[in-house]
């Protein structure tokens, strides 16, 4: 072989522009596909409901008994696929009734209007605007979604440890003890269910606001609970809230809940 | 050097028993996995995407769309041909391909993966209980 120093020079140059050249090419290459066939993009559904922080106002005047109460929480239970565990430990609850003094602690004095006493007060996730239980997740399972104000779980993620119900001041979590399928009456085939070993709570119907629909218990309520845009003047539950004298469950953890009682 | 038959012994039963898969099942390879398409997702004739991205590719496509939905809110695909799909596993999926036995469960016996989407997601959207 000619090893002469210019065969040299003029090999070492001739290799480096072909290992030079292959990359560009392929890139180059790469390009026209991209060109040839779009890209798939991921979009939100044009009805979709839009807010800044997602709020509820609950007109507990309008609620006497639990037959006033029952149909909403069916409404929400129904489509969400919650069982229903007879054993009070293993209960999964969404959103249900509670007595006045387990609703707001603090507020409730040594003695209380009968009517106020004695009636149901509904009770669900508040999703706060300041949530203890998603700095609590490890995970990231529960968090809180920047653009509407939803606090959402992520049931891939959690592992069932449990710290959110423990960071919930409201109670407002339930763990799946059981596997809950054998629970559920009559199963909504369009929303999953859940498994053993991972919590839940009310997620404010997001898969109905991405579909342009208001949740499930506004819906069922008739009236009765009213839902919208805490951050539009605008909105109607700014409306009732500037013309109602309204409260909120323990306020002064400083959870800035997002669902209002007017009393 | 006189252990020397005894390690040779053992050497070799020790090969046969590391190999035994290898020999036992030589020449018997199990069946390729023949998947069923209902027919509603053979008059669809496409999926979402392209069969072969679809074979190779599927896990990474639920991935994504797990992801937009649960922690992004966006629930609309729109693939390459700007055909529009609701990302739902039991609702868009399973509409085309419901019988998961037939066309799900028999690659993933064969890979032998054992995804846990079931233990949720509700499996036969078509069928009454």
């Amino acid at each position: 072989m000619d090893s002469s120093r210019r065969r040299i020079l003029q090999f070492l140059g001739l290799t480096g522009l072909a290992v030079t050249a292959k990359p560009v090419l392929n890139a180059l290459a790469a390009e026209q596909e991209h060109g040839a066939a779009a890209e798939p993009t991921i979009k939100k559904d044009d009805a979709a409901l839009e807010a800044r922080q997602w709020a509820m106002v609950i007109d507990t005047r309008e609620f006497h008994s639990e037959a006033d109460v029952e149909p909403l929480v069916e409404a929400c239970h129904s489509i969400h696929n919650v069982p229903r565990l007879e054993n009070k430990n293993h209960e999964i609850k969404w959103i249900w009734p509670t007595h006045y003094h387990n609703a707001f602690p603090g507020k409730a004095a040594r003695f209380l209007s009968e009517d106020v006493e004695h009636k149901p007060f509904l009770v669900l996730c508040n999703h706060c605007e300041n949530p203890p239980c998603v700095r609590a997740c490890p995970t990231k399972a529960t968090f809180k979604r920047e653009w509407d104000g939803i606090v959402m779980m992520d049931f891939h993620r959690c592992i069932g440890c449990r710290f959110c119900m423990v960071a919930c001041p409201y109670g407002a979590r339930s763990f799946n003890f059981r596997d809950p399928r054998p629970f559920i009456a009559e199963t909504n085939k369009k929303f999953p269910t859940r498994m053993k070993g991972v919590v839940e709570k009310c997620n404010f119907c997001a898969e109905r606001l991405a579909v342009g629909q208001l949740p499930a218990c506004v819906e069922a309520s008739e009236g009765k609970l009213t839902f919208g845009d805490l951050y539009d003047p605008e909105s109607e539950v700014r409306e009732l809230i500037r013309t109602h004298y309204t409260i909120r469950r323990k306020q002064t953890v400083g959870t800035e809940p997002a669902v209002y009682y007017i009393v | 050097m006189k252990d020397k038959k005894f390690i040779i012994l053992g050497l070799i039963v020790f090969l046969v028993i590391v190999l035994f898969p290898f020999w036992y099942m030589r020449g018997k390879a199990a069946p390729k996995p023949e998947v069923v398409l209902t027919e509603k997702a053979l008059a669809a004739k496409v999926c979402v995407r392209s069969t072969e991205f679809m074979r190779a590719e599927h896990m990474q496509l639920l991935d994504l769309w797990r992801h937009s939905v649960v922690r992004n809110g966006e629930r609309i695909y729109v693939n390459p041909d700007g055909k529009q799909y609701n990302m739902s596993l039991s609702n868009t999926c399973l509409d085309c391909h419901s019988n998961k036995a037939e066309f799900c469960d028999r690659c993933h016996n064969y890979a032998s993966v054992r995804p846990y989407c079931w233990s949720c997601h509700i499996e036969n959207p078509k069928e009454s209980t």
